[in-house]
C-alpha cells in the first residue's frame, strides 16, 4: 500500500513536471563546479546567472535554467549532457569550461541533435565536424601562437620550455601550437616536459627544465595546477619568466600565487576588469557585476558565461521558437552579436573570431597589456 | 646529469617518499589488524589539512596550535568512522566493510565540498619554511629537511608503541587472531579504535605536511596521494609497518628519478609506480617485507 502511494506521488509529480515544461524555455548548463577546474567553472556559472537575472524571459516565455556539475571529469560531462537532454528536455545547452569536457559532452549533444554553445573550450577539435556544437571563444592555434609571438617579438625571448598536462586536450593543443609558432619565428624549444592532471609534485620536471636554462616557460595548464607549478618553480630558484593560456585567468591568482606569480603573462579573451578603454557593453557588465557580486572581481570567464547565455537567447529570438533545429540554424547565422568580449561572428567552423588579449601580473595586480595579432 | 642536479632530485624524492610513507602506515596498520583496506584513509588525510585551515580562519588559532588540534581532531574522526561504519560490520563478510569504506570516502569528500566549497583554497605557510637555503648549487627548503625528519620521528614513535607497550601487544595479538584475543581478555574494540586513532593522526600529519609542501587545499586532494600510498603499502608488503615506510620512500624516489633520467617519459610518471608494483608482486607476491608473519600489525 505504502509503495503504491509513493508510486502515485511520483507519477503526479512527473505529470506536473511535463505540464510546466510546456510554457517555459528550458536551457541546460553543464560546468565544472567541483574538481580541478572549479575555479573557472564557478565564475562562468556566476556570469550565466547574472545574465539570466537580466533577461529571464524570451518570446514571452519564462526561461528555466538547469545546472549540472560535470565535476571536471570527462565521463561526468557526457552523463551531465545526457541528463540535460533525456531528463530535463532542454532545447539548448550552455557549456562547458574545459576542452576535454566539452568534447565528451559535445559528442552526446551532437547525437541527440541539441545545440550546444561552448563558453571557453578552446581546442579546435571541440567543434570540428560537428553540426550542433558552437562556441563564443577563439581557438588554440590562435592563442598558442599569440603567446609565442608575444614571447618572441615583444619580450625578445629566444629559448622556451614547455610543461604540458598530457591528459588534457586543451593543454596538449596549446603547447603544440605555441611550439610551432615559436620555432617558425626562429626561437628554440629547449625542453618539453609532461605531467598528468591532478599531479601536485612538479619538482622533478622543474629541476630538469631549470637545468636547460630557458628564457621563458610556457605552462598551458589550469589554474589549480598552474599556481602550484609557479610556487614550486620559485622554490627551486627558477630565473625564467612564465607564461600561460586563458585557463590561468583568475581574479585569485595573486592571492593564491603570492610572489611566485609576479611577472607572469597569460593570453586571454579581450576582457579584463583592468582594461583601460572598455566597450560600453564591457563597462555595463563590470558595473552590474560589482553590484550583483560585491567584493568579488569579475574575470573573462564570467564575461564569457554571460555572453554565451545572451547569445543563446538571441538565437532563440531570431529562431522565433524554442525548437532545437531552429536554434541551431540561428546560431550558425550569428553575425556581429555584441558581447562583453567583443563582437561575435560564428564562422564556418562554428568558432568565434576574436583578438588575443594579454594580461601581466605586475606589482601584485592583474594588468591588461593589450591585444596581439598572432604569427600562425 | 650533474651531481648537484642529482642531489636536488634525491632531496625531492626523499620528501615525496616520506610523505607517501606516513600515509601508507595508516593503510597498513588497519589492514594488518582487520584485513580491511580503509579506502576512507585518503579523505582522513585531506581532512587533516582542512582542519588546520578551519582552525586558523574560523577560530583564529596560531598555525602551530591549529596543527596540533587538527591532528587530534582528525584522530577522533578516524575513530568515529570505525565506530559508525566498520564496527557494526565486524562479523559481516569482508566485502561489506570494504563497500562501507568506499561509501565513507565519498561521504567525507562531499561533506568537505559542502562545508568548505569545491574551489581550491590557499594555505598559509610560515615564511621560514619556504625560504630556501643554498648548499652549493642545491637548493634546500627547510621543509625538505623538516618533512622527512618529522616523518622518521613519528615512525620511530609508532614502532615503540607497537613493540614496547601493552596496547601494541594487543594490536599484534589481534592481527594474529581476533577471536582468540577476545577470549584472552584483550579489549579488542578499544585496541582497534586506538589503531584507527593512530593511523588517522599520522594521516593528518602527512596531510598537513603535504599542504605545506604543495600549498593548495581541495576536497579531492587526498585521492592521488592516497592511491600512491596504497601502492606503497602493497609494494612494501601490506600489514608490515617497516614495509610501508620502505615502500613509500622507494616509490617517491622512483617517481622523481624516472622523470629525472627519462624526461621525455615524464607523462607516464604514474605508470612507473604501477610497473614497479607489478614487478615486485610477480617476484614476491607478499610484497617486499610481507613474508614474515610476525611483522603483521
Amino acid at each position: 500500500m505504502k509503495r503504491l502511494l509513493v508510486l502515485g506521488v511520483v507519477m503526479v509529480l512527473a505529470l506536473a513536471g511535463t505540464a510546466a515544461a510546456a510554457d517555459t524555455v528550458r536551457v541546460g548548463v553543464y560546468l565544472p563546479l567541483t574538481g580541478q577546474m572549479a575555479y573557472g567553472g564557478q565564475l562562468e556559472l556566476e556570469g550565466i546567472q547574472m545574465a539570466y537575472k537580466e533577461m529571464p524571459e524570451i518570446l514571452g516565455q519564462k526561461v528555466e535554467l538547469f545546472v549540472v556539475d560535470n565535476k571536471s571529469d570527462k565521463v561526468e560531462s557526457a552523463n551531465a549532457v545526457k541528463r540535460l537532454i533525456d531528463k530535463e528536455k532542454v532545447v539548448a545547452i550552455i557549456g562547458t569550461y574545459g576542452s576535454s569536457l566539452a568534447m565528451a559532452g559535445g559528442e552526446v549533444a551532437e547525437k541527440s541533435a541539441i545545440p550546444m554553445v561552448g563558453t571557453s573550450c578552446t581546442n579546435p577539435l571541440v567543434t570540428q565536424g560537428k553540426k550542433y556544437i558552437f562556441r563564443v571563444c577563439f581557438i588554440d592555434p590562435f592563442q598558442g601562437a599569440g603567446a609565442a609571438t608575444y614571447a618572441f617579438k615583444e619580450l625578445g625571448f629566444k629559448k622556451a620550455a614547455l610543461l604540458v598536462d598530457v591528459a588534457n586536450d586543451y593543454s596538449v593543443g596549446l603547447a603544440s601550437f605555441f611550439q610551432k609558432s615559436f620555432a617558425k619565428q626562429g626561437g628554440e624549444v629547449v625542453a618539453n616536459l609532461k605531467y598528468q592532471s591532478g599531479d601536485q609534485d612538479f619538482t622533478a620536471q622543474l629541476t630538469e627544465i631549470i637545468s636547460k636554462k630557458p628564457d621563458v616557460m610556457f605552462i598551458p595548464s589550469y589554474f589549480a595546477e598552474g599556481a602550484i607549478i609557479m610556487k614550486q618553480a620559485q622554490e627551486l630558484g627558477a630565473q625564467f619568466r612564465i607564461m600561460g593560456g586563458d585557463a590561468m585567468d583568475n581574479p585569485k591568482i595573486v592571492e593564491i600565487g603570492g610572489a611566485a606569480v609576479e611577472g607572469f603573462v597569460h593570453t586571454t579573451f579581450p576582457y579584463d576588469p583592468s582594461m583601460k578603454d572598455m566597450s560600453p557593453m564591457a563597462q555595463k557588465f563590470t558595473d552590474n557585476w560589482n553590484k550583483t557580486y560585491p567584493g568579488k572581481e569579475p574575470n573573462v570567464n564570467a564575461a564569457l558565461g554571460y555572453d554565451t547565455y545572451m547569445l543563446v537567447l538571441d538565437a532563440i529570438k531570431r529562431a522565433g521558437k524554442a525548437d532545437p533545429a531552429a536554434i541551431t540554424t540561428a546560431l550558425a547565422a550569428t553575425k556581429g552579436f555584441e558581447g562583453v568580449t567583443g563582437a561575435t561572428t560564428i564562422n564556418a567552423t562554428h568558432d568565434a573570431e576574436k583578438p588575443v588579449g594579454l594580461v601581466l601580473i605586475k606589482g601584485g595586480k592583474k594588468t591588461y597589456v593589450g591585444s596581439i595579432t598572432p604569427e600562425l | 646529469m650533474s651531481l648537484a642536479m642529482f642531489l636536488q632530485h634525491g632531496l625531492n624524492g626523499l620528501t615525496l617518499g616520506s610523505l607517501y610513507a606516513l600515509i601508507a602506515i595508516g593503510y597498513t596498520m588497519v589492514y594488518g589488524i582487520l584485513r580491511l583496506i580503509n579506502f576512507a584513509h585518503s579523505e582522513i588525510f585531506m581532512l587533516g589539512a582542512y582542519f588546520v585551515l578551519w582552525g586558523t580562519t574560523l577560530f583564529f588559532l596560531p598555525w602551530y596550535v591549529a596543527m596540533v588540534v587538527a591532528v587530534v581532531v582528525t584522530a577522533g574522526v578516524g575513530i568515529l568512522v570505525d565506530r559508525v561504519a566498520y564496527r557494526p560490520l565486524r562479523d559481516a563478510p569482508r566485502i561489506s566493510a570494504l563497500i562501507s569504506a568506499i561509501g565513507v570516502s565519498f561521504f567525507l569528500q562531499n561533506l568537505t565540498i559542502v562545508a568548505f566549497g569545491a574551489i581550491p583554497r590557499e594555505v598559509y605557510r610560515p615564511l621560514w619554511l619556504e625560504t630556501p637555503m643554498l648548499m652549493g648549487e642545491v637548493r634546500v627548503l627547510p621543509l625538505t629537511i623538516f618533512v622527512p625528519t618529522l616523518s622518521f620521528l613519528l615512525m620511530l614513535g609508532l614502532v615503540w608503541v607497537v613493540y614496547r607497550t601493552k596496547a601494541g601487544l594487543g594490536m599484534r595479538a589481534i592481527s594474529k587472531d581476533i577471536e582468540t584475543s577476545y577470549i584472552m581478555g584483550v579489549s579488542v574494540n578499544r585496541i582497534i579504535s586506538l589503531t584507527f586513532g593512530i593511523g588517522s593522526a599520522l594521516a593528518a600529519a602527512s596531510g598537513i605536511m603535504w599542504a605545506l609542501r604543495y600549498p593548495q587545499l581541495q576536497p579531492v586532494m587526498g585521492s592521488i596521494p592516497g592511491f600512491k600510498a596504497f601502492i606503497a603499502a602493497v609494494f612494501g608488503g601490506i600489514g608490515s609497518i617497516p614495509g610501508a615506510v620502505v615502500g613509500g620512500v622507494i616509490l617517491g624516489f622512483t617517481e622523481i628519478m624516472a622523470v629525472a633520467f627519462f624526461p621525455d617519459l615524464a607523462g607516464y610518471r604514474d605508470a612507473f609506480a604501477f610497473v614497479l608494483l607489478i614487478a615486485i608482486l610477480l617476484i614476491k607476491p607478499t610484497g617486499l617485507m610481507g613474508a614474515k608473519l610476525e611483522d603483521k600489525v
